[in-house]
Parts: C-alpha cells; structure tokens; sequence
C-alpha cells in the first residue's frame, strides 16, 4: 500500500498543495495572496518537473495496474508541469493589469495539472475518465473565470456542452468496452481486443476514439476549440494551446497502445481520417481569419492533425515522433502567446492580426523572434518545426501510409500560407499605429528563448529524441 | 424473461435521446444540461447491467464514481450559466453567439 502511495507521490503533493492554498487565500483575505500562490506554483511544477524527471528509470504499476508510472508517462509528465508553470509566469503580467488576477487561478491551474498528469498514467478505464473529468472541470471554470465578460462566460459555456458530450461519449465507449472485455483494466482488455475483436469493442473503441478526438480538438470535432480560443482571456488561452493538449495526446495514445494494441489495424484508419481531416481543415479555415488567437485555434488543430499522424503509425517510431512533436509544438506556442500577451496599444490589449504591421520598424527584436517562431509554426526547414514534422512523416511512411504523409505535406505548404501572411505583415505591412513599446521581462524572455531554440535545437534538439525514444518504447511493446 | 440486450437497447436509446437533444434543442441551455444528464444516466445503466451480467462488481463502482461526476459537472454548469445569463440577460441556445465559428 505505501509502495503504491508512493508512486502516486507527485500528485498527491499537488493535490495537497491545491487544497492548502485555497484554504490559506480563503483565510487572509483572498485575493491578496493570489501573486505568492502563482509563484509558488510555478516554482512547485517546476521543482516537480525535475523530480519526475530524475526519479529513477523503472516501470512501475501501483494499485493493481491502476496507475502507470513509466518512461511515457514520466516524459509527458515533465512537458505538462513545465509548460504549465511557464504559462502561469507568462500571464501574470496580463492579469494584474487586467485586474483578473485572482488566487483561484493557480489553485485551478494545479488541479487540472493533476487531472493531465493522472490521465497520462492511467492504466485504468475509470482512472481515465476519473482524470479526464478533474482536468476538465477545472478547464470549464478557468475558461470563464472573467466572470463579468460575455465573450468569456460564452467560451465557457460552449466548452462546458461540448466538453460535457465529449465526455459523454468516451464514457459510453468506455462501458461498452468494460461489457465487451469485461475488465476495466488496460491489460485485461488487451488480452480480450486480441486478432477479431467483437463488434462491442469495436464499437467502445469507435466511441472512445470520438471523445479523446474532442479533447485533442481534432477535426471534425473541433467546433469549440476557435470560440473558447477567442473568448477566454488570453493567458488561459496559452494554457489551453499547451499542457492540456499534450495531457489528451498521452492519453489517446495509452488507450489505442496499451490497451488496443493488439488490434493496431482497426483504429488505424480512424486516426489517420482524424489526422487528414484536421491538417487540412486547420490549415484552410485559418487563411480568413482576423483574431490571432482563433488564428492559433486553428494552427492548433493543424498542429494536433499533424500529431496525431505520429499516432496513425502505430509503431514506436510514431510514439516517439508524437512525443517530439508534442514537445516541440508546446515550446512554439509559449514563445507565440509570450507575444500574443504582450500585444497592447494605447495601454489597451489587442488581438486583431492588422495590429503587426510593420512591427519590424517599431520592434525589431521582437519581430524577428516572432519570424522565427512563425517559420517553425509553419514547418519550414532550418527551424525545429519542420523537424517535428518530419519526424512523423518518416513514421508514417516507414508505417506504409504514403498516402497519409503526401497529405501531410500538402497540407503543411497550405497552412505555410497564413503564417508566412503574418510575417508578409510584419515586414512589408502597410504603415498604422505601432504596438506599445513595453514588453514584460518575463514574456521577453521566453518569446526569445522560445525562438532560440528553434534555431539551437537543430544540432541535438536538447536530447529529448533519445527520451522520446524510450518512453515510446515502454508504450508499444 | 429480461436480459442484457434489452437493458443496453434501453441505454443506447437514452443515449441518442440525449446527443438528440443537445444538437436539436434550439430553446434553453437548461435542456442541454438535462440531456448531458440523460446520457451519463444511460452510460450507468449500461455498466450496472454489465456489471450484473458479468457477476463483476467494478461496473457498479465506476457507476458511483460517475454519479459523483455527474453531480460536479451540473453544478459547474449551472454556475457558469448564471454568470452568462447575468451577462446576457437570456439563457436562449440561438442567443449564444456572440462569437461565431
């Protein structure tokens, strides 16, 4: 029993922490403590992040199979606490200006990093849905936590029924899947989903697939992902474009691995449908748009398009890509909303993507940070995105799927477009009201080491492929 | 005689009935909330019925589990459609577009 505690150590001290905080905030006059509490938050998920990371090299189960702590779920735990904590830094600029900084957002913030990191140790259907629900109520309440705001309150509606139909879908699919295999655990259902699967599972599968497809916001249920990007306030914007996408990847790719990796044929086709239809669906419906941050929502569903590509392989190779993309994506996006956040003029936030012409002139610095991440958003060569991109077209072609890799690439020169359209802004942009000259310390940071490292990490890209290599191959055996 | 395959034709109806109403209800966002509740209500006859057929106790626990869930999740979506009504002055499904996508 200590044994299995100790595995679930990690978030039962955040969980522990959560609650201290909220009971701390409550009793010394709430909002006046919401500034220590954002950075010890930060500073625990970062402190956290080095401890999984280091934390030995053994596959562990705890609670009878119940919870995985293994290479994959060490790798995705260490993405999710770091780009958690670095969006937390980020906004805080934004929501003390705003007046919105209020203690309840980190408290949120770690609840929904502990939901993340349960789902990705899940070995479980209820552990799953237990995991999923936990980050995804906190998701809801931090969508609309500028209460007195429609666009906000709306985008946490929105979120609310479509995440609440999502769930329910995965849930059926999940009892479905219970009956059919007759255990709940992972291991127990691969062993019944082995060669000609009944049409029960085939159908919890379907089901289940449909309902992670919401979470990772992959077309055709993206519908929420451009309204919930737009409306809610834009540091939590930067977190939903983060930590809880690759939380819904690791997630998707433990339940078609572990516990349908027996039948690899019979989802396949599924994935790989979700992967074209999201590549190209990001990359065309984003040419009209006007708001950067529905921009991003649809580079995001692009991005998970090209994700789940990695995921359409079903080999280790394409895990391994997956995760290496999922890294690389994380880091692109904090670097974009870094400036995102920063784009004010006359002391008032702007979203319009009008607002960057010419931002060469009045910020060089920044505009060319931001050229660098753009290039990587887009894919283009020397920049660590196309090396993301590449890695899951190698899988997806060692795999067999030409096809799926041809409409890869044609899909990632229609998405250059919109990309390469905010630069053509920057640079060649007819002459307006320039961008005010202040950027938090903090966002200047990471934008231009966020861009750093899309330049550096060509040489080795920091080590994470041999990282990525061995937590795929804890995955698929 | 009553056996499993009639327990899961009334769960899967109650299911459609409720993704049904989510995408055809064009009246009140209450109704959503209602059939959100209708589905995660037929995902647990499902897993009793299992859980029953298969002499399992594990569905019946994930259905408390999902009870539980089903609770918190009406409460956060009752509190965020007051704030939005307070917003709005209407709960209306065609009223929520503020933003359109």
């Amino acid at each position: 029993m200590s044994a299995d505690l100790n595995i679930i150590l990690p978030e039962i001290l955040l969980s522990l922490f959560a609650m201290g905080a909220l009971l701390g905030a409550v009793y010394t006059g709430k909002d006046k403590l919401a500034l220590p509490i954002l950075w010890a938050t930060a500073g625990l998920f970062v402190a956290m992040a080095f401890w999984i990371g280091v934390s030995g090299d053994t596959d562990r189960m705890a609670f009878g199979g119940m919870f995985t702590d293994d290479a994959f779920s060490r790798f995705a735990k260490v993405t999710i606490l770091l780009s958690a904590a670095a969006v937390l830094l980020l906004g805080q600029d934004y929501m003390t200006r705003n007046d919105m900084l209020k203690f309840e957002y980190p408290v949120l913030v770690t609840l929904a990093v502990v939901g993340m990191m349960t789902m990705v140790s899940a070995g479980d259907l209820m552990v799953l849905y237990m995991g999923l629900e936990l980050q995804s109520l906190a998701l809801y309440v931090v969508a609309s936590m500028r209460r007195d705001n429609l666009r906000s309150t709306e985008a946490g509606l929105k979120y609310f029924v479509l995440g609440a139909l999502s769930s329910g879908l995965l849930l059926y699919g999940a009892s479905l899947t219970y009956g059919y295999a007759g255990t709940t655990n992972f291991a127990g259902i691969i062993a019944a989903a082995e060669g000609d699967i009944s049409l029960g599972l085939l159908f919890g599968l379907v089901f289940m697939a449909s309902g992670l497809a919401f979470k990772v916001s992959a077309a055709p249920f993206h519908m929420w992902t451009p309204d919930v990007y737009e409306g809610s306030p834009t540091p939590v914007t930067a977190f939903f474009a983060t930590a809880p996408k690759v939380a819904a990847m690791g997630l998707f790719a433990r339940v078609v691995h572990d516990a349908f990796g027996g039948v690899v044929a019979d989802w396949q086709q599924i994935i790989a449908l979700l992967a074209v239809a999201s590549m190209f669906l990001g990359a065309i419906a984003a040419i009209g748009q006007t708001d950067i941050k529905r921009l991003m929502a649809y580079s995001s569903i692009a991005h998970m398009g090209f994700a789940l590509m990695g995921l359409a392989a079903g080999t280790a190779a394409g895990v391994q890509g997956m995760l290496i993309y999922m890294a690389i994506y994380v880091t692109m996006n904090i670097g974009t909303f870094a400036f995102i956040l920063s784009m004010r003029r006359d002391g008032r936030d702007v979203t319009d993507i009008a607002a960057l012409n010419m931002l060469s002139k009045s910020h060089p610095t920044h505009a060319l940070a931001l050229l660098v991440l753009l290039f990587s958003l887009a894919g283009i060569p020397p920049m660590l995105g196309f090396f993301g991109k590449l890695y899951v077209l190698q899988a997806a072609v060692d795999a067999g799927l030409f096809w799926l890799a041809v409409l890869g690439v044609v899909a990632s020169v229609i998405g250059a477009f919109y990309y390469l359209r905010l630069v053509y802004f920057m640079y060649f942009g007819t002459e307006g009201e320039p961008l005010d000259q202040a950027m938090p310390a903090i966002q200047w940071v990471a934008m231009v080491g966020c861009a750093a490292i899309m330049v550096l990490g060509i040489v080795n890209l920091f080590g994470i492929e041999g990282l990525a290599a061995a937590a795929a191959e804890t995955l698929v055996r | 005689m009553i056996g499993l395959e009639h327990y899961l034709t009334v769960a899967a109806a109650l299911f459609v009935i409720g993704i049904f109403g989510i995408f055809l209800n064009r009246k009140n966002v209450i109704i959503i909330l209602m059939s959100v509740e209708l589905m995660l209500l037929a995902v647990n006859i499902n897993l009793v019925a299992f859980s029953a057929f298969l002499g399992d106790l594990t569905g019946q626990v994930f259905t408390l589990f999902v009870l539980t869930v089903a609770a918190a999740e009406a409460a956060i979506g009752l509190a965020i459609l007051v704030c939005f009504f307070r917003n709005r002055g209407t709960i209306a499904v065609e009223d929520v577009n503020v933003m359109k996508g």
